[in-house]
């Protein structure tokens, strides 16, 4: 009897060891090429295999899980989970909140994509995710902004002639693009907005993000990053 | 699942739809139809009991006990649900692992709210970060039962209440002439009348809760409509198979789905109401009775 | 900013008058107070339309229901089963992909165009679905009340000489009005309460133009505070059930009106929450 205690009690024990050192990372799993569930059910994406990437060279043993968009920031700061994986833009007022990683993706353009060359991007209606910075970029132009809860809703709405064009990211809209056959293609000029993609983590885990920062400065500098960028954005995909 | 499956982009026609078909994300499609029946199973009887205590409670003679019960039942009559399912998952998941963090955690001496952030020790985390993915899902999904029944108790709650005070009172004050105690004429006479005035109520409810179960995702359980959305959506090449938007087959799917659950529901309750009716001073006993003479 | 100016800036805001831009940052509690209450127009909107015209759908539907040829009552029967045993959340979502595949050009029919976009539109679209929704769940009600009038009333009518369509609308209707009311009541309230879900599953705000929950969320994505938005919504929905109640605690009255006090029919509530 007391040999078991014992174990328990040591097995409870090295469990509290163990915890110090597991992550959990989030993310949306609803936005390819950055995080998508592919077939087998399984978080995949740049993300996945960069987060995996980061997590080995800071020596921390990371478990992934995906949670809604809308929920993101209050989940992570109930401590549901320790990062925020999720193609999250830096911006002013999400760092108010919570604080971000050195960017892993570059800032990157956000574009306009349409089912035709002529399309009012500047008057017209313009589909975006609900809670996005493109969302509040398309409210203060002069277009008419209509909101859908996923990015693939926005993209639909283009197509079957809702909106004249989508606002998103172009990395996202790119394959949509290439794959429609001409029937949808990109309107206007890029336009860069926010601050390049982090992770997001809560203002009092500094030792985690200085583990992290250590980890992405190391793979901007070996090139390794760039390289992951080329695998899953293409030639087109922003370098360091 | 199948070898031919390995390279889903060579095969096409009906190998390719059979490969589709058994993927391992529609795999744990079809799972999550019975994740949505688990729940049903487990949260009709929670609600139940929790129902029947709200109004045990609001019948109560001490008075602060007949408040809560009270207040209980009037929670939802004006709040839509999916406003609770909005905040009341992180408000309780933070509230257990608050629980917990003052019974395991030596340190208490920083504060558990800062700003807008939670902190708890590691070890008072539920389930611990080191605990499986199943383990997670395993507790968002028992999150998600005990808010449905909390916000179905106070319904069931209503009900019951109600079929209590409908029970007629020469019942209960023949059972009394006949020298039973008070606890002996709720155990024996209310308890198995009431049945009869809460059925109607309570297959109005089961109905209600089985349409509730779309707003699971809310509640971060990944449910048949989470996976008929990210199933259903248009996938690029980025993905094994590639395909347009389908999201209208798959709740077309969902709805049939829902139509059938409805219609055995109401197969099996208009049963045990006739059972139920047998022999009792209701109308539809009435009935019973004039149509077997 | 005071109070007063956020109020004029935000208070028609849902419909698309005053500021054209939704507050970024230093979120006040006034803010939330009047952006939520102002997408509660939405509520309104769409919760009084849709019982209006849901009431007369549902009076022929359950007299569809009643009758005795099979090819008016079949159609009643299924319709009824299919929005009331199907999700209101899957019911908006099917129709707002099917409402969008209609042409854009407009449908040609005996030549004229008519023109379909404006379907689409929450206005329109989420309103065809609640009306549809609420009248197949209101004609179940008023059904079982038309089979609930006591016999006694419809054979004293016909001792009076009062048949056919005068005895319907002097007798039956009347009846029937009065012994569905407080479910009828209940419904109503439900019927407000799943308007919430418009701007939540099917349909796309236009303009940042929404509901009472959709400024919510809104609130909630930017202070990243669920805690405060959501129970808002809360306290305006209480308010709006009180009103709901008021009213209709009104025309019970007045369909009770010939009756001896104790034996008029009291609203009780009976939960129909989600569908």
């Amino acid at each position: 009897m007391k040999k078991l205690l014992l174990a328990t009690a040591l097995m409870a024990l090295s469990a509290g060891f163990a915890s110090a050192d597991v992550v959990r990372l989030a993310t949306e799993g609803a936005y390819p090429p950055f995080n998508f569930i592919d077939d087998k059910g399984e978080v995949a994406g740049f993300e996945r295999e960069f987060g995996d990437e980061v997590c080995k060279r800071a020596a921390l043993e990371c478990t992934w899980t995906t949670n809604e968009w809308d929920s993101i920031i209050p989940n992570l700061q109930s401590g549901n989970y320790d990062v925020i994986i999720a193609g999250m833009s830096i911006t002013d007022e999400r760092s108010k909140v919570i604080t971000f990683s050195d960017n892993y993706y570059p800032p990157a353009a956000s574009a306009y994509l349409a089912a035709s060359a002529d399309a009012d991007v500047k008057t017209g209606i313009v589909s975006a995710q609900v809670g996005t910075i493109q969302a509040a970029y398309v409210a203060e132009s002069g277009a008419t902004l209509l909101e859908f809860p996923t990015p693939d809703e926005t993209v639909a709405a283009v197509r079957n002639g809702e909106a004249a064009a989508v606002f998103a990211d172009k990395d996202y809209l790119r394959p949509f693009a290439t794959e429609s056959n001409g029937a949808l293609v990109f309107v206007g000029e890029d336009i860069s907005i926010g601050g390049g993609v982090g992770l997001g983590l809560r203002q009092s885990d500094t030792e985690l993000k200085g583990k992290l920062d250590t980890a992405i400065k190391a793979m901007k500098a070996d090139g390794s990053l760039n390289a992951l960028i080329e695998k899953y954005f293409g030639p087109e995909g922003l370098k360091f | 699942m199948f070898a031919v499956c390995a390279t889903p982009k060579a095969i096409e026609g009906l190998t390719w739809a059979m490969c589709y078909l058994t993927s391992g994300k529609h795999l744990d499609f079809y799972w999550s139809f019975v994740t949505v029946l688990l729940l049903l199973a487990i949260t009709a009887p929670v609600a139940m009991a929790l129902g029947f205590g709200g109004a045990m409670a609001a019948r109560s003679q001490i008075a602060p006990l007949r408040w809560i019960g009270k207040a209980y039942t009037a929670m939802v009559r004006g709040v839509p649900d999916i406003v609770y399912f909005l905040f009341f998952v992180i408000a309780l998941d933070q509230g257990i692992e608050y629980l917990n963090h003052l019974r395991v955690c030596e340190d208490l001496s920083q504060p558990v709210f800062r700003g807008l952030e939670f902190h708890v020790c590691a070890e008072a985390k539920v389930p611990p970060a080191t605990a499986s993915p199943f383990m997670f899902q395993a507790y968002s999904f028992g999150l998600a039962v005990i808010t449905f029944a909390i916000v179905f108790g106070a319904f069931v709650a209503n009900v019951i209440y109600g079929a209590m005070q409908a029970v007629p009172h020469a019942q209960l004050e023949t059972a009394e002439a006949y020298g039973m105690s008070h606890g002996q004429v709720f155990r024996r006479v209310l308890v198995p009348q009431m049945w009869t005035y809460a059925l109607p109520g309570l297959t109005n409810l089961w109905m209600i809760l089985i349409k509730a179960t779309p707003l699971l995702f809310l509640l971060s359980v990944k449910d048949i409509v989470y996976y008929a959305r990210e199933l259903g959506g248009t996938k690029t090449q980025a993905y094994d198979y590639p395909h347009a938007d389908w999201r209208l087959y798959y709740f077309l799917g969902l709805l049939v789905f829902y139509l059938l659950m409805t219609k055995l529901s109401e197969i099996v309750l208009t049963r045990i109401s006739n059972r139920l009716s047998k022999g009792q001073a209701t109308a539809a006993g009435e009935a019973m009775r004039k149509a077997a003479i | 900013m005071s109070c007063w100016e956020t109020f004029t800036d935000y208070a028609l805001r849902s419909i698309g008058i005053g500021a054209k831009l939704l507050p970024k940052t230093d979120f006040t509690i006034c803010q939330q107070f009047t952006l939520i209450g102002s997408g509660l127009i939405w509520n309104v909107y769409f919760g009084a339309l849709a019982l209006l015209f849901g009431f007369f759908l549902a009076n022929a539907l359950a007299l569809a229901r009643i009758a005795h040829n099979p090819f008016i009552r079949k159609p009643a029967e299924w319709f009824v089963f299919v929005f009331r045993g199907s999700p209101l959340f899957i019911q908006f979502f099917l129709a707002y992909e099917m409402l969008v595949m209609l042409p854009r050009t407009g449908i040609e029919i005996f030549g004229l165009t008519l023109t379909s976009s404006w379907l689409t539109k929450a206005w329109a679209g989420a309103l065809i679905v609640l009306f549809l929704n609420t009248a197949a769940y209101s004609a179940e009600i008023f059904y079982g009340a038309l089979r609930s009038i006591p016999k006694g009333d419809l054979e004293a009518a016909e001792a009076y000489g009062i048949t056919g369509f005068a005895k319907f609308r002097r007798i039956q209707w009347p009846t029937m009005l009065r012994l569905a009311w407080p479910s009828y009541t209940n419904e109503a309230i439900f019927l407000f309460q799943s308007t919430t879900l418009v701007f939540f599953s099917g349909f796309p705000a236009l303009s940042q133009q929404g509901d009472a929950l959709y400024y919510a969320n809104y609130f909630a994505d930017k202070t990243f505070n669920p805690f405060i938005p959501y129970p808002i919504v809360a306290f305006y929905f209480v308010l709006l059930t009180l009103a709901v109640i008021w009213l209709f605690g009104r025309i019970n009255a007045h369909l009770n009106r010939h009756l001896p006090q104790n034996i008029r029919s009291r609203i009780r509530l009976r939960p129909q929450l989600i569908r």
